[in-house]
């Protein structure tokens, strides 16, 4: 076991490796860079100020260079003043010493962000706790209202509450958050006044249901359908298996069949399903906190994107991949403990 | 600004009345369904079950809306009325008598003709981005599965790589006016587009390599249109002018495509890898006949339930996809009428007028509906077997 979660977290050190290398090839492309620049100094800055502007902040050193330096394995050099022929940092907003040091991802040190000015983790850290938050809101909604569906249904394969739950579960498929969020702030913003279109409030002013209920909801709803037929298949499975019959036969009353020999069964799937539905969780995510204004990670991701702030889309990318490799390798030895019939290599 | 309206009787058969050559086409579609049915095999199993038939109709829908956009479409999509100004819904154009059957947006453009010509974008690129990324899934899953080892493992991996990638983070890598700008998408285009040649030159040189005299032609054949694809959509030269694609539109195919190939594979390699350990595999290794011959005319057609399955709910999700990026206004024109760009446009506007965003989000979520309708119902069909 230990030797196949450390060969899995190799393969994931690898992996975010390859795809940090990617994202760094696509984030300095030259289209990219001239817009930075633009955005750095204004419209009007002429060809030969952008190029200025992008050699003295290093933007056009070698790219094995400069990525060896984000990664941390080659010295940051500070800028030298053209006229003094000092050191200066480079972003003085990040405090960016004006020595020749390592100071990458390796060293715990993310860059600087060149859109918010400020260090990239200064930006983060509260991005990241409000989508904690979120995340946390959105989990304890769904997961107890899927697994409670999916086992309704899967209890009784063909009942009424079965193919109602499948009509349902098919309807929330195919409702994406953009289309939820729309529809759920017509319905209970805009018409019955009930709840607040805009979560905005909950950055500062702490989270309240006035103002949390619709992007939860939003986000819960597209999650809750297809965990809720997986546990449905599962439990519709583990309903057919001999030892249902012999418990049933030996007397015992329907309900104590489910709870204490289908249930324990029946859940092992919709744990890796739940795990393994993170990807999508982040996109949700980014769509939801744009959607209803709330300064998350996603919405982070969002601006660092649309302004091609450099280092802290790296940082953001680093993140997702790691928590989605994190949840994957989680699901899987989480798999293998939980069927004591999986044993791994 | 008071308009006057038709009421919400007069929408509702406005509406109906605007769709006529579409109810027509219904009609004899399903018609002459029914009448075949028993001939059709899977497709007439559909007309039995209540679920199965209206994710048919519903997709059938519509594809024929946005056959005929044109015709049921009152104005043209970017067609401006200044004093139609957010009229709302019903509300008669007080100069020619028009009506704006679901009223007009913030930029005084028809939401019923927007909407319409919205589901013809949706329509020709989510089910051209499907199959291009089932023929790449397929033609990398199939010798991956097969083979295993070695290719398996590298393959195995960079599909692992892509799907860890959130799939938001890759549309604002890869889909931007900045990515439009180098050659990116065209060598992924050019890339992509060598699968589905090589699928078809090997699918026909297998098959007939003991006939040189069919399979000269078909190959020559094959090549030609490969080439003229090519000349289409990687290059925009096509000598006819029948392909031909914007570069941002390029872009956002590229991007479709990249995005949802990894999960083709995974599928294509584990049907594979079941399907190798059959008896009539066996047999046909014993013939002597090549590895291609035994995985595309042994194994494919066996696979192709759950590959169909998987291509109905994959068109789906290829929408929603096309809708996320419309959302956050990457690749397409900001007044596009496609229904991701139109919930954008109106989501924001939420608070003044809510009849804008109304449409694109029914229209996406029926679409998407009847897809995944469709899905389960030729899912149920095939257990059936």
């Amino acid at each position: 076991m230990l030797s196949y979660i450390i060969r899995r977290l190799g393969i994931m050190a690898l992996a975010m490796l390859c795809l940090s290398l990617a994202v760094f090839y696509l984030v300095n492309l030259e289209p990219n860079l001239k817009r930075l620049a633009i955005s750095q100094l204004n419209m009007r800055s002429s060809a030969q100020e952008l190029e200025t502007w992008l050699e003295k902040n290093g933007y056009r050193q070698n790219f094995f260079v400069r990525y060896g330096q984000w990664l941390g394995v080659m010295p940051k050099e500070p800028t030298l003043d053209p006229v003094t022929g000092e050191a200066v940092p480079r972003f003085s907003y990040c405090n960016e010493t004006t020595a020749a040091r390592y100071s990458g991802i390796l060293q715990g040190d993310f860059g600087c962000s060149t859109k918010f000015r400020v260090p990239v983790w200064q930006r983060l850290a509260p991005a990241l706790k409000a989508t904690a938050i979120l995340m946390f809101w959105v989990m304890a909604v769904m997961v107890p209202v899927s697994l409670l569906l999916g086992v309704l249904a899967g209890m009784r394969e063909g009942s009424r509450t079965d193919r109602a739950l499948s009509a349902a579960s098919i309807t929330t498929a195919a409702t994406p958050e953009y289309v939820s969020g729309v529809l759920f702030t017509v319905v209970f913003a805009s018409w019955l006044g009930w709840l607040n279109g805009s979560a905005a409030s909950a950055t500062n002013q702490g989270v309240s249901f006035y103002n949390f209920t619709l992007p939860v909801i939003t986000m819960a709803l597209y999650g809750t359908g297809y965990i809720a037929r997986m546990t449905r298949a599962s439990m519709a499975e583990v309903m057919t298996q001999q030892y249902i019959r012999t418990a049933r036969l030996k007397g015992l009353d329907f309900g104590a069949v489910v709870l204490r020999h289908a249930l324990r069964n029946a859940l092992i799937t919709p744990f890796t399903v739940i795990m393994l539905q993170f990807p999508w969780l982040l996109t949700g995510v980014a769509v939801v906190e744009v959607m209803f204004r709330y300064q998350g990670f996603g919405f982070t991701l969002v601006e660092a994107a649309a302004n091609n702030d450099i280092d802290l889309l790296l940082a953001c990318s680093l993140i997702s991949v790691f928590v989605v490799l994190t949840t994957q390798l989680v699901s899987d030895v989480g798999y293998a403990l939980l069927n004591p019939r999986i044993r791994v290599r | 600004m008071q308009f006057e309206t038709i009421g919400p009787v007069g929408i509702l058969l406005g509406v109906i009345a605007r769709f006529w050559p579409v109810w027509i086409a219904l009609a004899i579609v399903l018609a002459v369904g029914f009448r075949l049915r028993k001939r059709l095999g899977i497709y007439g199993r559909l007309h039995d079950d209540w679920a199965g038939l209206s994710g048919l109709m519903i997709c059938f829908f519509w594809l024929f809306t946005a056959i005929f956009a044109s015709i049921v479409a009152p104005f043209e999509p970017l067609q401006q009325i200044a004093i139609m100004k957010d009229a709302p819904p019903g509300a008669i154009d007080p100069d020619t008598g028009a009506v704006f059957l679901l009223g007009a947006d913030r930029l005084a453009r028809d939401v019923f003709s927007r909407m319409v010509f919205g589901s013809q974008i949706v329509l020709l690129i989510a089910p051209a981005a499907t199959l291009f990324a089932l023929i790449v899934g397929t033609m990398l899953g199939l010798p991956a599965g097969y083979h295993g080892g070695r290719i398996d493992g590298v393959l195995s991996f960079l599909a692992n790589l892509v799907l860890a990638f959130p799939v938001i983070l890759l549309f604002y890598l890869l889909v931007t006016p900045g990515v439009s700008e180098t050659p990116i998408p065209q060598v992924l285009a050019g890339l992509f587009l060598v699968f589905p040649v090589m699928f078809f030159a090997t699918l026909v040189s297998t098959r007939y390599s003991g006939q040189p005299k069919l399979l000269a032609p078909l190959l020559l054949a094959t090549l030609v249109i490969g080439a003229w694809f090519y000349a289409g959509l990687v290059f925009n030269v096509d000598p006819l002018g029948l392909i031909s694609l914007a570069p941002n539109e390029l872009n956002i195919f590229v991007a479709v495509v990249f995005a949802s190939s990894p999960g083709v594979f995974r599928i294509v390699r584990g049907l594979t890898m079941e399907i190798r350990t059959r008896d009539y595999v066996a047999a046909a290794q014993t013939r002597g006949e090549g590895p291609w011959y035994i995985m595309l005319w042994e194994i494919l057609p066996n696979a192709r339930g759950p590959l169909i399955v998987d291509a109905c709910l994959r068109v789906g999700y290829t929408t929603i996809l096309l809708g996320t990026l419309g959302y956050f206004g990457l690749g397409l024109a900001p007044e596009s009428p496609d229904w991701g760009t139109a919930i954008k446009e109106s989501s924001r506007l939420l608070r003044a007028h809510i009849h804008p965003a109304l449409p694109p989000v029914i229209a996406l979520m029926s679409f998407v509906l009847g897809l995944n309708l469709l899905a389960d119902a030729i899912r149920e069909q095939a257990l059936k077997d």
